[in-house]
């Protein structure tokens, strides 16, 4: 097996992006990944793309030829394009479906990319789509919405081990902090924790800004043997971990209904495969859906115990300054989380520190990045580790 | 009232939801005589035995505690009327899990409380189309 | 005659509106209303409930209190003039949540207020004939009253379940000793295909409707069998409103205290099809061994079902397992007029 690294990146704008299709954002993103590695279109091996609802939001499938064609990749070059589905954790997916490919030598020049266009229909239609996510058939029938479903995780968390409403309300603000440095996040405004408690509740005991928003956006990124690497760049960023596992869909079927047990387990494998430990990793980029569900990840993959991870960001720790910085891009929740993309721009976003390019949001002298990704309530889970160093 | 969305009859067809009606109005689920696991909704396949699972139909009695639950403010297309609602996860007496509604003032509902189960409406396809009926839980009375 | 009922379930929704709540909204006289009408309260079905939900909760509520095997029921019969469906029985999803499908004959009934008692007869009949081993006869109703009309006081939502079975082949907690019937063409009230609200002629629903098929099935079946008021504990009458059943026992000679424990309309309001089976599962809740019980359903168009029934012993067997009608009527959460009209569907919302 060989050794992986990105040796491009490329983002869109994320917010609602009214003049763009589907198509429109990731050729855009595509396109700035490949000027960024300085590749050419006869170059590409194989596209990867995550996308969770194009069929529920577009009414289109077949993504994988949708995209190559737009890109220009399929008239002449006929590039293999593949899209790749796990929910909110589809980006992670096409990730790590890339990185595969690579590493076993089946390819040589991969992009992989995310994208979602959520706002060309209603706010209840997309809602409804991203019920998809959860057990349509057994949590979805009985009303149970997507935030709902996470606040029942918030609620017994609240119960077992006295995090507060204000815990959950600082992860908004540090995230929002984060995104006011980020041109890219589809909020840009600082909030408080005061805004975050008399905003309305959507469901106890979340209240709409614990949620992250509806979003459009794509992001695509090179992968290339980490031997070829510096063909492309002077700053590779190199592959030192992939972890994915699956857990039951439905909530009420995980063993522990405030664990993500995928998380856990995926963060497991990623370690494993870097030999790194928690004390190696400079920044993280984890997947906060709702407030509750950065706590939770930052629990589930072991830099704080079950329990006490409420109180991280109201005392800095997970600040950009902080110990353990977590979402220095703003997270779903500020940068925004058009689903599909979610994935590859925390790819994008690791590499950027990792390159000492982050600007005003840099944590200092980043060496190594872990980046997690969720599909529905934890039914997947794909964490990666990134390093400047192979 | 709508359930799930315009496009209903798209989801929630006539025949997908007749194939679960002994699931939802009589809670029939499954258990294995291998790890005698209580499975609802039901399983074919036993999620800790697999192959080894040995899978009969079992009808839970309904009983059982909120885990957890939330009150549903912001709800989904066919929902809206009903808001706010709760929402739980229940654990039944006989050991599984499942989410459901419990009918009532939300501000009597505590993680820890004993409900039964009762005969609800779930929701309908349309004004013209078919009506989905299931199980709701309530407070079990002391 | 040697069937009767094996057990019997009520089925109230939580909530209630006053009538001086609607009369509020309307510009009413409250105390005029509640002088002629004598309910001072109705019951309102949840957003989730109707016909289907309170048949079930009625008949699973019988079942529970005994130990028959539900797969002994040979026939379900569910009357109602409020099926969800137009097409498509009722009485086939209450038998589905029963999970006693498929090994039985079903089929929804209506006859405005008396459905349910039409319901007990053609399970005698099965019953008796041994056709079937065991029937069970639903009256239930979401009752339609047009807004600003004098029905909207009344009409309330319930329902109660009879198991009906024959004497040898399982224990009854009451034989039914027998039944006469009064039926004729007499249009006091009617509802026409499609229509949201029934009409209703007034004053012509008293004396040529009412009172005429009460006295007569009553009359008829006393007669029959050499019977006299004073020959039973209580009665039971058809309760469109709390003036009309008084009336009508004082009629026949049935005294207040006969007819007071089945008197739940002054605080149910009507339930239709379920009316007399309130009524009666009332004065079963309470009733001792031996006690004989008169009833007579009515219902509109118009009909009326007389029944003579004497408690058995095995009556203590099914107490203190189910709430009783008066322990269902206990316990109200009151709505105002706009929660009532959400309740009820008459807000238009497309």
């Amino acid at each position: 097996m060989r050794d992986v690294a990105i040796v491009g990146i490329g983002m869109t704008q994320f917010g609602e992006l009214w003049d763009k299709s589907a198509r429109n954002l990731l050729v855009e993103a595509g396109l700035g990944s490949v000027d960024d590695a300085g590749i050419n279109g006869e170059d590409v091996d194989a596209l990867y793309i995550g996308n969770m609802g194009g069929g529920r939001f577009s009414g289109q499938e077949h993504i994988g030829s949708l995209v190559a064609d737009y890109a220009g990749l399929a008239t002449n070059l006929h590039v293999p394009a593949t899209r790749v589905e796990a929910a909110c954790a589809s980006g992670g997916l096409a990730l790590r479906d890339g990185i595969m490919a690579v590493a076993s030598g089946y390819c040589d020049v991969v992009i992989s990319a995310g994208v979602e266009k959520m706002t060309d229909v209603g706010a209840n239609t997309a809602s409804d789509v991203l019920t998809a996510a959860a057990d349509r058939e057994w949590e979805g029938i009985v009303g149970a919405t997507f935030p709902g479903i996470y606040a029942m995780i918030a609620k017994l968390h609240m119960h077992r081990y006295g995090t507060t409403s204000e815990q959950l309300a600082e992860v908004a603000v540090k995230n929002h902090l984060n995104g006011s440095m980020n041109p890219k996040a589809q909020y840009q405004n600082k909030i408080t924790v005061e805004n975050v408690l008399n905003s309305v509740m959507v469901a106890d005991p979340l209240h709409i800004f614990d949620c992250s928003p509806l979003t459009d956006g794509a992001a695509a990124v090179i992968l290339v043997p980490a031997e070829d690497a510096h063909k492309y760049t002077d700053t590779p960023i190199y592959i030192r971990g992939s972890g994915q596992a699956s857990d039951t869909i439905a909530l009420h079927d995980r063993n522990d209904i405030t664990t993500l047990g995928a998380t856990v387990v995926a963060g497991k494998r990623a370690f494993a495969q870097a030999k790194m430990t928690h004390s190696d990793i400079d920044m993280i980029e984890v997947h906060d859906c709702f407030t509750i569900a950065e706590i939770c990840a930052i629990e589930d993959l072991g830099f704080f115990e079950k329990g006490s991870g409420g109180a991280a960001a109201q005392d800095g720790i997970t600040a950009i300054g902080g110990k353990f910085p977590v979402n220095p891009s703003g997270g779903l929740k500020a940068c925004g989380h058009p689903v599909g993309a979610t994935g590859i721009k925390q790819a994008v976003e690791a590499t950027i520190h990792l390159r000492g390019e982050a600007g005003k949001r840099q944590v200092d002298g980043a060496e190594n990045a872990m980046i997690h990704n969720v599909g529905g309530s934890g039914g997947t889970a794909v964490v990666h580790i990134l390093s400047r160093n192979r | 009232m709508y359930i799930f969305c315009r496009g209903i009859g798209e989801i929630m067809t006539v025949a997908r939801f007749w194939r679960k009606i002994k699931a939802r109005y009589n809670l029939e689920g499954t258990h294995c005589g291998t790890c005698d696991g209580f499975f609802y909704p039901p399983r074919n396949v036993c999620p800790v035995c697999r192959r080894d699972g040995k899978m009969e139909t079992y009808e839970f009695k309904g009983t059982g505690e909120v885990m957890t639950f939330t009150i549903i403010r912001t709800a989904s297309e066919g929902f809206e009327h009903l808001t706010p609602f709760v929402v739980a996860i229940i654990k039944f007496d006989e050991g599984t899990q499942i989410t459901g509604q419990i009918v009532g003032n939300p501000a009597n509902v505590a993680i820890g409380m004993r409900v039964k189960s009762i005969f609800r409406k779930l929701g309908q396809e349309s004004e013209k189309g078919m009506i989905y009926y299931g199980t709701k839980f309530v407070p079990e009375k002391k | 005659m040697t069937v009767g009922f094996v057990s019997y379930g009520a089925y109230i929704p939580r909530y209630r509106i006053k009538i001086e709540d609607i009369a509020s909204v309307w510009g009413d006289d409250v105390k005029s209303l509640i002088g002629g009408l004598r309910v001072y309260e109705k019951s309102v079905p949840d957003l989730d409930e109707d016909t289907v939900t309170m048949s079930v909760s009625a008949t699973r509520s019988a079942l529970n209190k005994t130990n028959i095997d539900p797969k002994r029921i040979g026939a379900i019969y569910v009357g109602s003039e409020s099926h969800p469906y137009a097409v498509k029985p009722t009485s086939a999803i209450v038998a589905e949540a029963l999970s006693v499908t498929p090994n039985l004959t079903a089929a929804d009934l209506e006859f405005a207020c008396k459905a349910g008692t039409a319901g007990i007869q053609m399970c005698m009949g099965l019953v008796e004939s041994e056709m079937v081993d065991l029937g069970i006869a639903v009256g239930a109703d979401v009752a339609q009253g047009a807004p600003n009309d004098i029905l909207e006081y009344t009409a309330a939502a319930g329902g109660s379940a009879f198991i009906i079975g024959k004497e040898g082949r399982v224990d009854l907690v009451a034989i039914i000793e027998d039944t006469v019937s009064f039926t004729t063409d007499t249009p006091d009230f009617w509802r026409r295909e499609g229509m949201d609200y029934p009409e209703h002629g007034g004053r012509f629903t008293g004396e040529p409707a009412y009172f005429k098929h009460v006295t007569g099935a009553a009359i008829s079946l006393m007669k029959k069998m050499g019977t006299k008021p004073d020959d039973y504990d209580y009665a039971v009458f058809h309760q469109p409103n709390g003036k009309f059943p008084v009336r009508v026992a004082q009629i026949l000679g049935f005294s207040q205290e006969q007819i007071e424990p089945g008197l739940v309309v002054t605080k149910l309001g009507n339930t239709y099809s379920a009316s007399c089976l309130m009524g009666l599962s009332a004065t079963l809740d309470i009733a001792k061994p031996g006690d004989r019980i008169f009833m007579t359903s009515f219902g509109s168009g118009a009909g009326s079902d007389a029944f003579s029934i004497k408690v058995t012993k095995h009556i203590e067997n099914i107490r203190g397992v189910e709430p009783t009608v008066q322990e269902l009527l206990n316990d109200p959460i009151y709505l105002n007029y706009a929660q009532y009209a959400k309740h009820k569907g008459k807000i238009r919302m497309k």
